[in-house]
C-alpha cells in the first residue's frame, strides 16, 4: 500500500476579506532553512497594495464606528480562533524557521497572549489618554483619542521566533483602537501570515480591516510611503532596509511614522497612541 | 454721524519704551548678530517700528550653544518646583506688562487692540501659569514612568499669534526641563523681544531660553542643526513637509502645527444670531490669519439666503481700521506678501465663477488691508474652497444632509478644525464623532485655553499643544517603544 499524497496549500494574498493571487501573476518560492522548497508565495504587485490599501480604507470607518466592547472582543476572538489552530502554526513555524517543537510552541503562545492583551485595551485606551479639561469658561471641553486611519507596518522580519509572534505584535497595537491596516509579511517566512489570515477571515473581524500581501517589502514600500490615503507607516521590521527614504517619501502627506524596532515590539500603550489623533470637542454650557 | 460711527478711541503707544535696534537674546543678553539687520513695521502705517537682527547660521550655532550648555549646567540641575516658580514669576510679569505688550503687538502685527488686550496677552499669561504647575508634577501626567525632558528645542513661531505662540512653545518646553531656542516670525519679532526683557526681570538662568530674530534661512540653520533634541514648529503645510523630510531617519522628536480648512457646519435648526456671530469670529477674527479659521461655511441648504443676509448685515457693522483704536474689529493685514496672497486666490475665486460679497468700508491709504469678503455660489472644486487663504475670505457652501456635511467638512487633506451650530446635542455629537478634525467648536468658535489640546489631523501636523497632552511633545519615558513620531 503506498503513502497518500498530502494535499498542499496554495498559499495568496489576503485583500479586502479575500484571498486573491497577486493581479501580476507573479510568485517567489519560499524555502525552508535547509533550502527545501515549501510554497510558493504570491508576489505582490503596486496594483495588490493599492487594492489593499482602498480595501483598507473602505472597511475603516465601520470599524472605528463599531464600539470598544466589540472590538475587543474581536481581537479576543483572533486569539481563541489561533488557540484552536495552534498545531497548524506549530508546524508552519517549524517547517520555515527550523526551532524545536518547543520553541516554536512558546512563539504561538506569545501571539496568542498579545492578542489577548490588546483586546483587553480596546475599551481602555481612550480612558488612559483621554481626559476632560478644566477650561476657564462655561465650556465642556473633551479630548479623546480616535484611529488614526489607514496605517501600513512591516512585520518584523528576524530569522527565528517571529514569523507568526512579529507579525501579530504590528497588528494588535493598529487594530485595537480601530485602525484598518495593509501589512506587509514576514518576506522570507510568510505562511504563518497568510494562515493567520486565515484565522481572521474567520473570527469576526470585518473584511478589508486587515489586508496582508506577501512579496519584497523593498519593491512596495515606497508606492505605500507614498500613497496619499495612507495615514501612518509602522516600519517595525524595516530596520534592514532603506527605511530612511521611506520616512521621506511619507513626509509628504505628513504622514505618522514609527521607527524600526530591535526584534518584537513589547506590549505598549504608547505603540496604541502612536496611531491615535487627539480629538477636542467644545460646547458651550447655558440654562437656557 | 450715525449711532455706529464712534468717535476715535485709540490706545497710546506712550506705553512703549522700544530701543532702535535689538540684537540676538543669547545667553541671557541681548548681542549683536553677525549678519545683518531688518526693519519691523507697522503694517498698519508701514511705518518703521525698530530695528532687529538677522540671525546666521553661526548666531544660531552660538544660541543652541547656549541653550545646551544652560541644560547641562543649570536647568537639568534645578527640581521641577523651582522651574515651576521661574514660570509662575513670568506668568506675573507678563500679567504686569500686559497692555505695553498688547500695544505692542497690535503695533507690529496689524490685528486691533481689543484682541490683543482681551484675548491674546490674558492667554499667554495663562499658557504660563498653566505649565507652571506642571513642572514639578510630570510624573502624574500619565506620559509613562520617569519622564524626562528631551534636551534643547528648537522653536520656530508663526505672525499670525506672535506671543501667544511663543507661550504655546516656552511654557511646556521650560515646564518639561528643556532649554530652548526660539524664531519669532521676521514680520513680528518685537513682543518675542519684549518676552526676552521679562525673561532677564525674571532672573531666568542665563541660555535657558534663547530668541534669534530672522527669517527663512535662520529658521532652517535651526532645523538642521545637530544638537537640537527637538523641533517644534508652526507654520505652513509646505514648510512642515520639508521639516519632516529633513529630520527623517533621525531621532530628533518633532511636532508640526500647521495649515487648515476648517469646516463652520450651520444647521437649520442653529440658534442664528449666535451663529450669525460664531460664523464672524470663525473667520474674521484676527483678520482670518488663523490656522484652525472656520474658512468654510457649510450651511443647510435651505436656510442658506437667510444667513447669508444676516451675515452681510451684521458684517457691514463691522469697523475697519487703525488696529490701535479700541473700536476696531478688523485691523490690517500683516503684511504686503500676505495681501497679495490673499488677493490672489479671491482672484481665483472670481475667475472660477463664485460670487464675491465685500463689506463695503473705506480702505485706509497706507499699510495692508483687505475688507471682510464672503463668496457664494462656491463649487467644492474651487481654489478658494480648498486652499488655505489665511485672510478674512469666507466661502460659503451648502448641504443637505448631516451626511452630507460630513462627507463635504472631511473633503480635504487638512484636519485642524470645525464647527458645528446645531441646537441638538445627540446630532452635535454624532457629527464630531465623525469628523476628522483636531478640535471641534459646538455653537462656539476660535476658543483657546492652556488646558486643552490642541492640533491636528492628516495634513495640518501632528502632536497637540496645550493640556497634559502638549507636556508629551517634550519629555521621554522609561516606557516609550520604537522612536519615531
Amino acid at each position: 500500500m503506498s503513502a497518500r499524497i498530502v494535499v498542499p496549500k496554495t498559499y495568496k494574498l489576503f485583500i479586502g476579506g479575500k484571498f486573491p493571487r497577486s493581479e501580476s501573476g507573479y510568485t517567489y518560492e519560499v524555502l525552508g532553512v535547509k533550502g527545501q522548497f515549501l510554497a510558493n508565495a504570491a508576489k505582490a504587485s503596486r496594483k495588490d497594495v493599492r487594492d489593499a490599501v482602498v480595501a483598507a480604507r473602505s472597511a475603516q470607518p465601520g470599524f472605528a464606528g463599531a464600539t470598544a466592547y466589540l472590538r475587543g472582543q474581536i481581537l479576543y476572538r483572533v486569539a481563541e480562533v489561533l488557540e484552536g489552530r495552534r498545531n497548524q502554526f506549530v508546524a508552519e513555524i517549524r517547517a520555515s524557521e527550523g526551532v524545536s517543537e518547543s520553541a516554536a510552541e512558546k512563539q504561538v503562545d506569545r501571539a496568542i497572549d498579545t492578542w489577548v492583551w490588546y483586546a483587553g485595551f480596546a475599551d481602555k485606551y481612550a480612558q488612559v489618554a483621554g481626559n476632560g479639561n478644566p477650561v476657564s469658561g462655561p465650556f465642556f471641553n473633551l479630548s479623546t483619542p480616535e484611529p488614526t486611519g489607514v496605517v501600513v507596518t512591516i512585520a518584523p522580519q528576524g530569522e527565528k521566533g517571529e514569523s507568526l509572534l512579529g507579525l501579530c505584535a504590528v497588528l494588535a497595537t493598529i487594530l485595537a483602537s480601530g485602525n484598518s491596516v495593509v501589512a506587509l509579511a514576514h518576506q522570507h517566512q510568510p505562511l504563518s501570515a497568510i494562515s493567520l489570515a486565515e484565522v481572521l477571515a474567520t473570527s469576526d473581524v470585518p473584511g478589508g480591516v486587515v489586508n496582508i500581501v506577501t512579496g519584497d517589502p523593498a519593491e512596495l514600500m515606497p508606492w505605500l510611503a507614498s500613497h496619499q490615503d495612507v495615514n501612518a507607516l509602522d516600519l517595525a521590521g524595516a530596520a534592514s532596509l532603506d527605511w530612511v527614504s521611506f520616512e521621506e517619501l511619507a513626509a509628504e502627506t505628513l504622514k505618522r511614522v514609527l521607527h524600526p524596532v530591535e526584534g518584537i515590539p513589547g506590549f505598549s500603550l504608547e505603540r496604541i497612541t502612536a496611531f491615535t489623533e487627539t480629538k477636542t470637542v467644545w460646547h458651550t454650557k447655558a440654562m437656557g | 454721524m450715525t449711532f455706529l460711527d464712534y468717535a476715535k478711541a485709540p490706545e497710546s503707544t506712550k506705553i512703549l519704551s522700544l530701543r532702535d535696534s535689538y540684537g540676538l537674546f543669547i545667553g541671557g543678553e541681548f548681542v549683536d548678530g553677525h549678519g545683518s539687520s531688518f526693519a519691523t513695521i507697522s503694517p498698519a502705517t508701514e511705518e518703521t517700528i525698530t530695528h532687529v537682527a538677522e540671525a546666521t547660521a553661526h548666531d544660531v550655532d552660538l544660541a543652541v550653544h547656549s541653550a545646551r550648555s544652560a541644560y547641562a549646567k543649570t536647568w537639568s540641575k534645578l527640581s521641577g518646583s523651582e522651574r515651576g516658580k521661574y514660570l509662575f514669576r513670568i506668568a506675573r510679569l507678563i500679567q504686569e506688562r500686559s497692555r505695553e505688550l498688547a500695544v505692542a503687538e497690535t503695533l507690529d502685527n496689524g490685528k486691533p487692540i481689543r484682541e490683543t488686550r482681551d484675548v491674546d496677552i490674558p492667554l499667554v499669561a495663562a499658557w504660563f501659569f498653566y505649565y507652571a504647575g506642571w513642572a514639578d508634577k510630570l510624573e502624574y501626567a500619565g506620559l509613562g514612568p520617569n519622564p524626562q525632558a528631551l534636551g534643547v528645542a528648537g522653536q520656530i513661531i508663526p505672525w499670525n499669534f506672535p506671543l501667544l505662540m511663543l507661550a504655546w512653545k516656552i511654557a511646556p518646553a521650560l515646564a518639561a526641563g528643556n532649554t530652548v531656542v526660539l524664531k519669532p516670525a521676521e514680520t513680528t519679532p518685537l513682543t518675542a523681544l519684549l518676552f526676552a526683557e521679562i525673561c532677564q526681570q525674571a532672573d531666568l538662568p542665563a541660555g535657558v531660553v534663547n530668541i534669534v530674530t530672522g527669517a527663512g534661512t535662520t529658521g532652517a540653520a535651526l532645523v538642521s542643526h545637530p544638537d537640537v533634541n527637538k523641533i517644534a514648529f508652526t507654520g505652513s503645510t509646505g514648510v512642515g513637509r520639508g521639516i519632516a523630510k529633513l529630520l527623517a531617519g533621525g531621532t530628533t522628536n518633532v511636532t508640526l502645527e500647521l495649515g487648515g480648512k476648517g469646516a463652520n457646519i450651520i444647521f437649520d435648526d442653529a440658534a442664528i444670531d449666535q451663529a450669525i456671530e460664531g460664523i464672524i469670529s470663525g473667520i474674521f477674527f484676527n483678520q482670518g490669519h488663523v490656522c484652525c479659521a472656520g474658512s468654510r461655511l457649510l450651511v443647510q441648504e435651505n436656510i442658506h439666503d437667510e444667513v447669508i443676509q444676516r451675515l452681510q448685515s451684521r458684517l457691514q457693522t463691522l469697523r475697519l481700521g487703525d488696529p490701535l483704536d479700541k473700536n476696531t474689529d478688523i485691523g490690517a493685514v500683516n503684511s504686503k506678501a500676505q495681501l497679495e496672497r490673499i488677493q490672489a486666490i479671491t482672484d481665483s475665486g472670481d475667475a472660477e465663477g463664485a460670487t464675491r460679497w465685500s463689506m463695503a468700508c473705506e480702505i485706509p491709504t497706507k499699510g495692508f488691508w483687505f475688507p471682510p469678503t464672503v463668496f457664494t455660489d462656491v463649487q467644492t472644486s474651487h481654489r478658494i474652497a480648498r486652499d488655505e487663504i489665511f485672510g478674512p475670505v469666507l466661502s460659503v457652501l451648502t448641504f443637505r444632509t448631516p451626511d452630507e456635511a460630513v462627507q463635504k467638512a472631511n473633503n480635504t487633506p487638512y484636519g485642524l478644525s470645525a464647527g458645528i451650530w446645531t441646537e441638538k446635542a445627540s446630532r452635535m455629537l454624532a457629527i464630531a464623532d465623525q469628523l476628522r478634525a483636531g478640535v471641534i467648536w459646538a455653537n462656539t468658535f476660535n476658543k483657546f485655553d492652556p488646558a486643552s489640546p490642541f492640533g491636528g489631523y492628516k495634513e495640518s501636523g501632528y502632536g497637540r499643544e496645550g493640556g497634559r497632552h502638549g507636556l508629551a511633545g517634550y519629555l521621554h519615558s522609561d516606557s516609550a517603544k520604537g522612536g519615531g513620531r
